[in-house]
């Protein structure tokens, strides 16, 4: 049985950080939370919580259910008619997956970047950049404009685009074309940012620059990251939840807590061989 | 990383005992190349021969001349340009819309087993033959056109000026609307094709952005498959302009132009098929300049069409190319 909230005891005598839960009520919560597919179990019993200004990664191997947990997260899983999501999930006091709980409203409030950049290729960099704003009914030009500007200056892409912003966002390369999903994504405002592994379909250069942009990020919005990537995990994240696959194929949580104590000193052995390299 | 280098065991020697050297495969290709441009060319180049006669008797003229009337050798067009132009046109603006919301339907709103009873409906109605769309506009639509359709469209539209003059079930319109029943199964298979194939990435793309399914399929959906829409139009508008036999049974077969969608007028195919069998010399031979001048609008529905695919693909080229 895992203990989603790590005892004090295995805290101690940590160098960097401690298992102290941030004094900040937490943004997201999750218990008990698990998806299936077809009545057949994905994702099994997750349970922790999203702190404020923090960048929580979901860490674990193939198949662990990483992607299906983030994606539940938006009720994305709400197109898949054989899918269904069971626990809790509260996002401030709005209990995500009510009926009573619009998606799309949801989804202004807890924004997502996806695996291979996929801005609107009809579209050109600034109706991308504003495009959920118009989709949530902003009309004004000067909103959408100084949107436009902010959105895209937090995802260091003004200076390379403020000259051709009605360029199509395909003339973009891949690194830029990841950012200005970002930028998309931070236009709406939303609370928080799901990506899910932002950086896997770009070269190492863009990638840096990526998670650059991840680390200024979590001033203005609370980030949940996919990652199988250890090396981003520690770079970026200050909390990482660890999934496994269990033997019936559903991925479970085996132990969440602060970054630099999950690759020190874990609490389950597990992790300790994950994150040490020797599976995965 | 693996190497390119060494090929894999066998992969040289494989060989084949049925193999042709190369040149021998080349002169194939050539061959059934050059019969196609051979039968292309003759068939343009015998179309111009034939017609040529109309036009060194009459010579261009005639072509936009509204007159059709052989006993005093008369061979005006323009009646049969007009109704082709218009029966299409009837056609394709009812058959965009409800073609483009039926694939829409069929590709992303109706539940998966009610899609597949739908989509080999439409399929089915697809293979119907045209003489059959015709029969069953003139003895079922044509009288209830007659009775009720045109009555009451007449009251609401009358004052557009398009319902003037007598119900008479055929012509105009219910040349249009056969079209539109018979080109909609075309519009509808094409373009569910492709919106159904407008990536999966785009469409959660902009739900994440808090998009409305609504707002999904009007701004990404709808505009990632445009070029395959305008295809769509394009083939459904072709099939219009020259269907023949349907257009025949339903649109009265008047050679004036019409002044009304209630009109009886004609269309430069069933002008064709009406008339080939008995006429001879310079009928005959205008009959073939009949025949070149739909060949004309059918080439350049196609060449607008491909301007506009072309620019279309132009400005949205895919986003897929990097990463």
């Amino acid at each position: 049985m895992i203990d989603p909230t790590p005892t004090p005891e295995v805290a101690e005598g940590l160098g960097s950080g401690t298992d102290e839960p941030p004094a900040d009520e937490p943004v997201m919560r999750l218990q008990d939370v698990a998806v299936a597919f077809s009545g057949r179990t994905a994702v099994r019993s997750v349970s922790f919580d999203v702190y404020p200004g923090e960048i929580t990664a979901l860490i674990g191997p193939s198949g662990s259910g990483k992607t299906t947990l983030l994606r539940a997260l938006n009720r994305l899983h709400d197109t898949e008619r054989s899918a269904s999501v069971t626990g809790t999930i509260l996002l401030g006091d709005t209990d995500v997956n009510a009926d009573s709980t619009d998606p799309t409203l949801l989804r202004t409030r807890v924004g997502m970047v996806f695996q291979r950049p996929n801005p609107f290729p009809t579209m050109s960099i600034y109706e991308n950049a504003v495009a959920g704003l118009r989709f949530n009914g902003v009309r004004k030009k000067a909103l959408l404009d100084e949107a436009a500007e902010s959105a895209l200056i937090a995802a260091a892409l003004w200076d390379s685009v403020r000259d051709r912003l009605k360029a199509h966002a395909s003339t973009l390369s891949g690194g830029e074309q990841q950012r200005l999903c970002i930028a998309r994504a931070l236009a709406v405002e939303p609370e928080v940012l799901l990506m899910d592994e932002p950086t896997s379909a770009l070269d190492p250069i863009a990638t840096k620059r990526i998670e650059e942009l991840i680390g200024e990020l979590k001033h203005r919005v609370t980030i949940i990251i996919v990652t199988h990537n250890m090396q981003q995990a520690m770079r970026v994240s200050d909390r990482c939840a660890f999934l496994l696959m269990g033997e019936d194929k559903a991925g479970e949580l085996i132990e969440v807590g602060p970054t630099a104590r999950l690759f020190s000193e874990p609490s389950d052995p597990r992790t300790l061989d994950y994150v040490n390299g020797r599976f995965g | 990383m693996t190497t390119l280098e060494t090929p894999p065991p066998g992969r040289a020697k494989r060989g084949n005992r049925f193999a042709l050297p190369n040149g021998a495969y080349r002169g194939l290709l050539a061959a059934m190349g050059a019969i196609f441009v051979g039968l292309v060319a003759w068939f343009i180049i015998s179309m111009i021969v034939q017609a040529r006669p109309a036009f060194s008797t009459l010579g261009f003229s005639w072509i936009i001349q509204k007159t059709w009337d052989p006993t005093h050798n008369k061979y005006g067009l323009l009646p049969f340009i007009l109704g082709t132009v218009e029966t299409t046109a009837i056609a394709m603006v009812l058959a965009l819309p409800i073609g483009l919301g039926t694939a829409l339907a069929l590709a992303y709103l109706v539940p998966h087993r009610v899609r597949q009873g739908l989509s080999s409906a439409v399929e089915l109605l697809a293979a119907v033959p045209s003489v059959v769309y015709g029969l069953w506009g003139l003895i079922v639509l044509a009288p209830l056109f007659r009775e009720d359709v045109e009555p009451f469209l007449t009251s609401i539209l009358g004052w557009t000026g398009l319902f003037n003059g007598p119900n008479e079930g055929v012509g105009l319109l219910l040349a249009g609307i056969i079209l539109f029943v018979m080109v909609l199964p075309t519009m509808v298979a094409i373009s569910r094709d492709v919106l159904a194939v407008v990536p999966s990435e785009q469409v959660e793309g902009a739900m994440a952005l808090g998009a409305t399914r609504w707002q999904v399929l009007r701004k990404v959906v709808v505009p990632g498959a445009r070029t395959g829409i305008l295809g769509a139009f394009t083939l459904a508008t072709g099939r219009a302009l020259g269907e023949t036999v349907a257009v025949a049974l339903v649109i009265g077969n008047s050679p004036y132009i019409a002044h009304s969608v209630k009109s009886t007028a004609s269309t430069l195919p069933a002008l064709i098929v009406n008339n080939f069998g008995e006429a001879t010399g310079t009928e005959l031979s205008a009959l073939f300049g009949a025949g070149l001048v739909l060949l004309l609008i059918g080439v350049t529905v196609n060449a607008v069409a491909r301007v506009l695919v072309r620019s279309a693909a132009r400005s949205g080229a895919a986003s897929m190319a990097v990463a």
